[in-house]
């Protein structure tokens, strides 16, 4: 047994008052935001994107003096590109930082595995770039500030049938991603709408290094391009060895390909293809430019699409915390105290809020929430030319 | 017929890395009974290893790609992983010799889970993708069957070190040695072999296999990453078992029927199965042939 001194409950008292009232004091002076990403693993510029993207947001603001002169304080989690470790980082910022919104993610795997544990700690979650239907289904609490994929796979097989004139496609996808086999699905349907056949439907898993075996078989099918609805690292690896096995036909992707890193992996095998991105870095808007400007100074890289959209989602969110100020300045002030009740009521306004968001000015065009909390925006094709990108169109919706 | 030539010859690039990595295995069980679960993992240092002597050297930011790169790269990576063998038997297997071989598992699969986050704390999580050593380019075969001279480089090297080490064992005094303390270990060294210098060589050499699988894989598939070395590792054990663990023509053998089935399995059922066709295969020629394919009747244990 172990004997403490008799002061020690008084010491114990002392030191719970003191850290109790310290947390106080700090908390009072800013609202804790959570992020959770993927820093590193097999998709790690997307979390480094989008940290930048909502760093370069925040940093702005507090330079600024936050709102109503309560700082914005953002906690990053890393989750190594898996939605294990997503639902375990979110679970730490909602349950042990008391966080008051999250911000997150890109993947919609991940995105679907924190998203329940925002919508039971009512805590408004809203992903930056995750595009499948189903993450905002998860409660009324998650919102996304993109398109979704439905629309996504529809402009890609609209884009193949009448501007490429293609009619016979390959589709590969990550059947162990719900991003790829829903985009994969939505691609599929409108494409035999539209007339078109799919001569071969391959699949692989996220991860996996060789892919040789199921290009053979797509190249036996003499597909005139191959749809991939994946993750840039695959993506990258697949074109590759796709050249090697002679399979020289052009390859169209959706916005999981959008990543710096994607043409030093595929190197010239992608030249000739196209992807759908959520914006144009050349596009002359000016807030646009302005944007592009500020990262590029600070990150010296330029900002994909990724960091854009994340750049929007901190910017509605940030809306939606000044709108709550003017509208109840009581509820804002429990935003930047402790996790009790009276923050909670305040968290359900913050959602009423953020749900109502109509023509916010973001980088990536003009984001109105829907009755679905998704964003309907414009999609950009952009083409791969001798490594480099260049503009093809946008898609209104 | 084309589609299943090609098919067949990117299974055989493929399954000789296996075979490569299935080596090791198999040496390391003939001569200590210990089934080294850290030899997948020596395959990922060897594929980290070459990665940074390449970008030491220059590879992809100056340096041209040339047949030399190459080889002082695989040689480089050989010599790390041969040395890094030899320190995790002395660290961690040698004082465990004598103890149960429940107890030698479940170190080695210390070993192998240490040096998977090892990888991750000082390589990073992130996947790295390997500068080009040597400048690709296509080669066709006959039937329409298109290959890259790194998949012909992988099976040549294969081929190259698999020969050396078959007459390695066969024809030195070393080898000899080798057979003789897998045949058994105590009279070995009552005729006055030196046990322990032996064992050294063994994880050594096998050590330097599976480096030599990493560097293969890095020029065929250029993405590598700390955990690479698991799957590679759990199906390259599965050849050796298949072939007949301790027999190194079972151990080629294993890894060839290894490489091909997967490629079979994901080229006309389904990838889903690519995993799960290794131990298919495993338990239908172990309820045929409990030993393996090649095992005991012309075991040639090492």
């Amino acid at each position: 047994m172990i004997r403490f001194p008799k002061a020690f409950p008084h010491f114990a008292v002392c030191l719970a008052l003191l850290l109790g009232v310290n947390g106080c004091a700090k908390q009072t002076a800013e609202i804790k935001i959570g992020e959770y990403g993927s820093l590193t693993g097999s998709t790690a510029t997307f979390g480094t994107s989008s940290k930048n993207g909502i760093e370069l947001y925040m940093d702005n603001l507090n330079a600024q003096g936050g709102i109503g002169g309560k700082l914005i304080h953002v906690l990053v989690e890393d989750d190594q590109s898996k939605p294990e470790e997503a639902a375990t980082a979110v679970n730490k910022l909602v349950a042990q930082d008391g966080v008051v919104a999250v911000l997150g993610e890109v993947a919609s795997s991940r995105s679907m595995a924190a998203a329940p544990i925002c919508q039971s700690a009512s805590v408004p979650m809203i992903s930056p770039s995750s595009t499948n239907p189903k993450v905002t289904e998860l409660g009324d609490y998650i919102f996304r500030v993109c398109y979704i994929d439905p629309f996504q796979g529809e402009v890609i097989a609209k884009f193949a049938k009448n501007t490429l004139k293609l009619s016979r496609a390959a589709v590969f996808r990550d059947n162990k991603n719900d991003y790829s086999v829903g985009l994969a699905n939505y691609f599929t349907e409108s494409f035999l709408k539209l007339g078109g056949t799919i001569v071969s439907d391959e699949s692989y898993s996220e991860g996996d290094q060789d892919f040789k075996a199921q290009l053979t078989v797509i190249k036996s099918k003499k597909p005139e391009f191959i749809f991939i609805p994946g993750y840039y690292t695959e993506v990258g690896l697949i074109a590759r060895q796709a050249k090697e096995l002679g399979l020289n036909v052009p390859m169209l992707g959706g916005d999981g390909w959008v990543s710096d890193r994607l043409l030093e992996i595929a190197q010239d095998a992608l030249n000739g293809s196209f992807l759908v991105n959520h914006y144009w870095e050349k596009d002359p808007n000016p807030a646009v430019q302005e944007f592009v400007a500020s990262y590029r100074k600070r990150y010296k890289a330029s900002p994909d699409g990724l960091a854009a959209l994340a750049y929007d989602a901190a910017g509605v969110l940030v809306h939606a915390i000044k709108k709550l100020q003017q509208d109840d300045p009581k509820a804002f002030e429990t935003l930047a105290g402790p996790p009790n009740n009276d923050q909670k009521a305040a968290r359900a306004k913050l959602r009423d809020l953020i749900a109502a968001t109509r023509d916010y000015p973001g980088v990536t065009g003009r984001i109105s929430l829907d009755e679905n909390r998704n964003a309907v925006k414009t999609a950009v094709f952009l083409g791969i030319e001798n490594r480099d990108y260049k503009f093809v169109a946008t898609v209104e919706p | 017929m084309q589609e299943l030539l090609q098919q067949l010859a990117n299974g055989v690039a493929w399954g000789s890395i296996y075979a490569l990595i299935a080596l090791g295995y198999t040496m390391v069980y003939g001569i200590l009974r210990l089934i080294n679960f850290a030899h997948g993992d020596i395959y990922m240092v060897g594929a980290f290893t070459a990665y940074f002597i390449a970008r030491a050297m220059g590879a992809g930011v100056g340096l041209q790609p040339s047949p030399l790169l190459a080889a002082i790269v695989l040689l480089g990576a050989m010599i790390v992983c041969a040395l890094l063998g030899m320190l995790i038997e002395l660290l961690a297997y040698r004082p465990i010799r004598r103890s149960s071989r429940l107890t030698a598992l479940i170190t080695a699969i210390g070993v192998s889970l240490f040096l998977e986050n090892a990888g991750i704390r000082f390589f990073g999580a992130d996947p790295k993708f390997f500068p080009q050593v040597i400048a690709p380019k296509t080669v066709m075969l006959g039937g329409g069957v298109i290959v890259t001279n790194h998949q012909i480089t992988v099976v040549v090297v294969s081929v190259l070190l698999m020969i050396g080490l078959t007459l390695f064992v066969q024809r030195t005094r070393t080898g000899k040695a080798m057979r003789a303390v897998s045949f058994n270990r105590d009279a070995a060294s009552l005729m006055g072999i030196p046990v322990d210098r032996i064992i050294t060589i063994t994880f050594a050499i096998g050590s330097a296999l599976a480096a030599a699988a990493g560097v293969l894989v890095g020029l065929t598939n250029p993405k590598i990453e700390p955990l690479m070395g698991i799957m590679p590792g759990v199906k390259a054990f599965v050849a050796a078992v298949l072939g007949g663990i301790g027999s190194i023509p079972g151990a080629m053998i294993g890894g060839l029927l290894m490489g091909i089935s997967e490629y079979l399995v994901v080229g006309y059922i389904s990838s889903t199965y690519r995993d799960a066709i290794a131990f298919v295969i495993l338990i239908i020629v172990l309820l045929v042939k409990p030993a393996g394919l090649l095992g005991r009747n012309v075991a040639e244990k090492v």
